[in-house]
């Protein structure tokens, strides 16, 4: 069996990752600390969750005709990661270059499985994912989250909300089931593949703070183990 | 490995009608009255023309009958076309698509046919999507737990024939098609060489994995009409055993 993402990787670049739910501010984050380190002289690429073309056609005609399953709606987010990882995170990496995700095989283990996607089989699926040197999680409580979505649009999307899962006709209500037992799988997760947590109810600044330091932090220790050779 | 380990894939010994590992948790399945029949086989092999007229038997018979194939599904088919006419596709999209493919299938088909009591006729199922991983070395482990969500079936006829007797049938049809000949593969240049070789390892791939899966062999280099025959007398024999009692007759 496949354990790359339970492993440390090789490869001479290194691969940042945030996660957090929709509103928990992970995009603005990792935007502040691209432009930190390219201003630091480092090489960045930065690559976003489903957003390889392969996929766009499928999962727009599923998005459409309101067709996607659980599983399938699982199974084509995983073509597109296979897509993205072999295409722009793996040779960025190789390259050594620094890849920022924003979001990873974790944000599948979470919505997936508040889905009623099977939590061992969803693992077992993303086993070939490369192991990030460093993983974020942006928490955020749920009011939080739903009020600064509001705030920023007139509509909640679609299979952001969960609609697909029937649990309430109100987009507002929905997101909040949803993305709550998508809240209490990041739970489980953080534990399980030892996530750094920064509270994402603070100011924008302090949480681009403590990510610098963090990331700072990761990048002195790799430095100094890459020289141990 | 472990028991335990085991159980999360597609394995032999499953009992039919029941997921291979942990399915689709969202749809637990109950004792449906449906069956899955499964014919497998490489391209070329006659599968479509064999399902065509057992479907005509089975129907004249009077049992319901719902046809699935592979990679024909709504959702996933233009992707697939897209993807394939495209040069993006590698071994492990490729391999996802696949699976997707079959999942849509699974849940808007196999599964609303099962328990509405059709045979389901399918035109080969995830034993295909394992030779062609296989071949192309993705872990045969990791590809049987994805395909842990699927459906163990009641029938599995595997149509067998030797890489010269298949190289001359599909010459014969029309000639040697790129992903048949496993060109993405990137081997070499020559499309009957590759063919050759593909479809040697495919059938190798098959091979290995019939008894695993208690497949039923029937040899494909028979004529059209001695291959149906076989296969209506096991399908009858066993959809009679099952107590789906057919109408001929009144």
């Amino acid at each position: 069996m496949l354990e790359t993402l339970n492993t440390p990787h090789a490869y001479p670049g290194r691969l940042f990752v945030v996660e957090g739910i929709d509103g928990s501010g992970k995009t603005t984050q990792l935007g502040l600390l691209a432009k930190w380190l390219a201003a630091r002289g480092h090489r960045v690429f930065v690559t976003e969750w489903n957003s390889s073309a392969l996929v766009k056609a499928a999962t727009k005609t599923g998005k459409k005709k309101n067709a996607l399953t659980p599983m399938t709606f699982s199974l084509l987010h995983a073509t597109d990661f296979a897509d993205r990882l072999l295409y722009k995170i793996i040779p960025p990496l190789k390259a050594g270059m620094i890849v920022l995700a924003d979001r990873y095989a974790y944000t599948a283990f979470a919505r997936d499985v508040a889905r009623g996607v099977d939590r061992q089989w969803v693992r077992d699926l993303y086993s070939f994912a490369v192991r990030p040197d460093l993983a974020v999680y942006f928490r955020v409580p749920i009011d939080v989250s739903v009020d600064r979505l509001l705030a920023r649009r007139v509509k909640l999307k679609f299979y952001e909300a969960g609609m697909d899962m029937g649990w309430s006709a109100n987009p507002v209500e929905s997101f909040r089931i949803f993305q709550s037992k998508v809240l209490d799988e990041y739970a489980r997760i953080v534990l399980e593949h030892d996530l750094s947590v920064i509270e994402a109810a603070g100011s924008i600044t302090d949480q681009q703070r403590q990510l610098r330091q963090i990331v700072s932090d990761r990048l002195q220790e790799e430095a100094a183990r890459d020289e141990r050779g | 490995m472990t028991r335990e380990a085991d159980d999360r894939g597609a394995q032999g010994g499953a009992r039919p009608g029941t997921y291979y590992g942990h399915g689709l948790p969202y749809a637990p399945l109950a004792d449906y009255p449906g069956r899955i029949i499964a014919i497998e086989g490489t391209d070329g092999v006659g599968r479509s023309t064999q399902i065509r007229l057992l479907r005509e038997w089975l129907e004249v018979k009077g049992y319901g009958v719902v046809e699935t194939g592979w990679t024909r599904s709504e959702l996933m088919q233009p992707t697939i076309e897209l993807a394939k006419g495209s040069n993006t596709l590698n071994k492990l999209t490729f391999v996802l698509l696949y699976a997707c493919d079959f999942a849509d299938r699974l849940e808007k088909e196999i599964i609303p046919a099962l328990k509405a009591g059709f045979v389901v006729l399918a035109d080969r199922y995830i034993y295909t999507a394992i030779a062609r991983a296989g071949v192309r070395g993705v872990d045969s482990q990791w590809i049987r737990r994805l395909y842990g969500f699927a459906i163990a079936p009641h029938l599995v006829f595997y149509l067998k024939i030797d890489v010269d007797a298949l190289a001359r049938r599909v010459l014969e049809a029309g000639g040697m098609e790129y992903w048949e000949s496993g060109m993405d593969m990137k081997a070499g240049d020559d499309i009957y060489d590759n063919f050759r070789n593909y479809q040697r390892q495919l059938l190798k791939e098959y091979a290995a994995m019939a008894d695993e899966f208690g497949f039923r062999v029937i040899e494909g280099r028979r004529s059209i009409t001695a291959i149906q025959e076989e296969l209506r007398r096991q399908v009858g024999a066993f959809l009679e055993e099952a107590g789906a009692v057919p109408l001929a007759g009144l």
